[in-house]
């Protein structure tokens, strides 16, 4: 298989107030298609900057980013991004927010009816059916960011970008919306870049994990590969030992070799 | 069995003989009626009662009290004091009774005066928000727009309305136009402000979501600037439009010709003291409801 989304020797440094700021050095990761990278690391260690990369949203001070051998130049609706606040617009229903990104991609090809026919699907594959007409402040913390999700979903993107998009949900919820998660993945077959702070949602998520060394000037400590048979089921992976070995990788990783030191 | 220990297999027993069932409820021969204020809906009553109370008592109070200080403040003037709230009420009645005659340029009933304003209110605003709220859009948006208006806006802004009457009196020859034109330049300032700061404050969310869909200018515009300026937009509108009234009464006195402003010093030439306290009264309704008006249109727009 070839490399789908292709990072190499990616450099990020800002402008800050007290000078430079080198956030990310020498990145180099390749993605194939269909895969799914978690991102995990301590806070303020650059997981986040390097989604954005990908995004668009910032530019890489050095480096190459391509996505099937094209160079990531700006935002793009061929990478669908999911905010970790959710981002909906608050004067638009749930279905506007995702008709929004759907007439952006497909409106100059298609339909009127065939445009909401897509929104219709996407919120339909996350669940939301019912609450189509609903605002945004009416509806619960889990529900928005299934919208987020299905706004990225809607818009067929090559690359799905997710920031942290449960981090702001409880537990429960939380583990509700990972196994639809996981549900539409494979129903989407969508390349998938995530980025988490959650151990147990990197390794029952991804196929590989990025785990991240401490910023300043942060890079890629170690990659692990989470070889465990899909589909995955949660409460039988806690009894099975292979995924308790990935998960106390992860962890050795974080709090042993990269512990951050509290301030 | 003849030790009075109890255990549990005789509590059973005890349970199930006859002397043990419940007697039937006494109280079901002979029904009580329940008291109203007992019931549900006698309880709902009573605290929407309590309630309404609660609400309505202190300003009823207030208004009572102020009536009351009125009544002394005039009583204790002797012939020469301030008309009170009796007669000011009975010429009130009489005033109102036809709001609407016309006896020729200078003698207009107090409905026309009061429509006269309100136009002149509405015309000046209009100019204003056609003029301040592209203007705040632009400041907004664009730094360098920004700093270049910044120092004439601060300039500008603190200057007393009245004092661009001249201006206008000059330049338009005519009071019409010069008391339009105070109402423009004394209400166009809040809305530039509070449109460009609106603008500015627009979430860093949103337009990155505009950028990762990638959307036009004029999406961009249409469902993520516009909706939410809105909101500062129209506290701006409400500020300006509290201005403009402010402002017209002002402006009609040195003007004159007709409106309320104007009414207020003509009846002060007729030493006719009860329509000037009944003009006070009518200016602070007249505002009461057009702010009333323009936050129940901006908590439509409220989406938090």
């Amino acid at each position: 298989m070839h490399n789908y989304l292709q990072i190499e020797n990616a450099k990020m440094v800002f402008d800050t107030k007290k000078g430079k700021f080198t956030a990310l050095t020498d990145i180099n990761l390749n993605v194939k298609q269909g895969e799914f990278i978690a991102l995990i690391g301590h806070s303020g260690c650059g997981k986040s900057t390097l989604l954005n990369l990908v995004a668009g949203l910032t530019e890489a001070t050095e480096g190459i980013l391509l996505l099937s051998e094209k160079e990531i130049k700006g935002p793009g609706p061929e990478r669908g991004v999911v905010f970790q606040n959710h981002s909906l617009l608050p004067w638009l229903s749930c279905f506007g927010n995702v008709h929004l990104a759907v007439e952006r991609v497909f409106g100059a090809k298609e339909t009127k009816a065939k445009l909401k026919q897509r929104t219709l699907a996407a919120l339909d594959l996350v669940g939301l059916s019912h609450a189509i007409h609903k605002r945004p402040n009416e509806i619960s913390g889990g529900m928005k960011q299934r919208v987020g999700i299905a706004r990225a979903l809607a818009m067929e993107p090559k690359v799905l970008l997710l920031d942290e998009p449960f981090g702001a949900l409880d537990a429960l919820t939380r583990a509700g919306l990972q196994d639809e998660l996981m549900r539409i993945v494979k129903e989407t077959q969508a390349t998938t870049l995530m980025v988490t702070h959650d151990v147990d949602e990197a390794v029952l998520l991804s196929d590989r994990i990025v785990m991240m060394t401490n910023g300043p000037a942060a890079t890629i400590g170690e990659v692990l590969a989470v070889d465990l048979p899909r589909p995955r089921d949660r409460l039988k992976l806690a009894e099975n030992p292979a995924y308790h070995h990935l998960r106390g990788q992860v962890l050795e990783f974080l709090y042993q070799k990269h512990l951050k030191k509290v301030a | 069995m003849s030790a009075v220990t109890i255990n549990e297999s005789s509590l059973k027993e005890i349970m199930k003989s006859p002397e043990t069932t419940p007697l039937p409820a006494t109280a079901a021969s002979k029904p009580r009626p329940v008291p109203f204020l007992e019931t549900e809906r006698g309880q709902a009553f009573s605290e929407s009662i309590g309630k309404l109370f609660r609400g309505v008592l202190p300003p009823v109070l207030g208004i009572a009290l102020f009536i009351l200080l009125w009544q002394i403040v005039s009583a204790s003037g002797g012939e020469n004091g301030l008309p009170g709230p009796a007669s000011t009420w009975e010429a009130a009645k009489l005033l109102f009774a036809d709001p609407f005659y016309d006896n020729g340029p200078n003698d207009k009933g107090i409905g026309w005066n009061i429509l006269h304003s309100l136009y002149r209110v509405g015309a000046g605003f209009g100019l204003a928000a056609l003029v301040g709220i592209p203007l705040g859009f632009m400041i907004g948006r664009f730094v360098f727009l920004s700093g270049m208006l910044a120092p004439i806006i601060s300039l500008l802004r603190p200057v007393s309305p009245l004092a661009w009457l001249p201006i206008g009196l000059y330049v338009f020859k005519e009071t019409e136009p010069a008391s339009l034109w105070v109402i423009f330049i004394s209400s166009i300032w809040p809305i530039i402000l509070n449109t460009a700061a609106g603008v500015s404050r627009v979430p860093r969310d949103y337009l990155n979501v505009a950028r990762v869909l990638n959307l036009s200018e004029w999406k961009i515009f249409t469902r993520i600037l516009f909706p939410s300026v809105l909101p500062h937009m129209m506290t701006g509108i409400r500020l300006s439009i509290g201005v403009a009234w402010l402002v017209i009464v002002a402006a009609e006195m040195l003007t004159g010709g007709t409106g309320i402003g104007f009414w207020v010093w003509d009846e002060w030439n007729n030493l006719n003291v009860e329509h000037i306290l009944i003009a006070i009264f009518i200016v602070g309704i007249i505002g009461l409801l057009l702010e009333q008006l323009l936050m129940i249109i901006a908590n439509r727009f409220n989406y938090e």
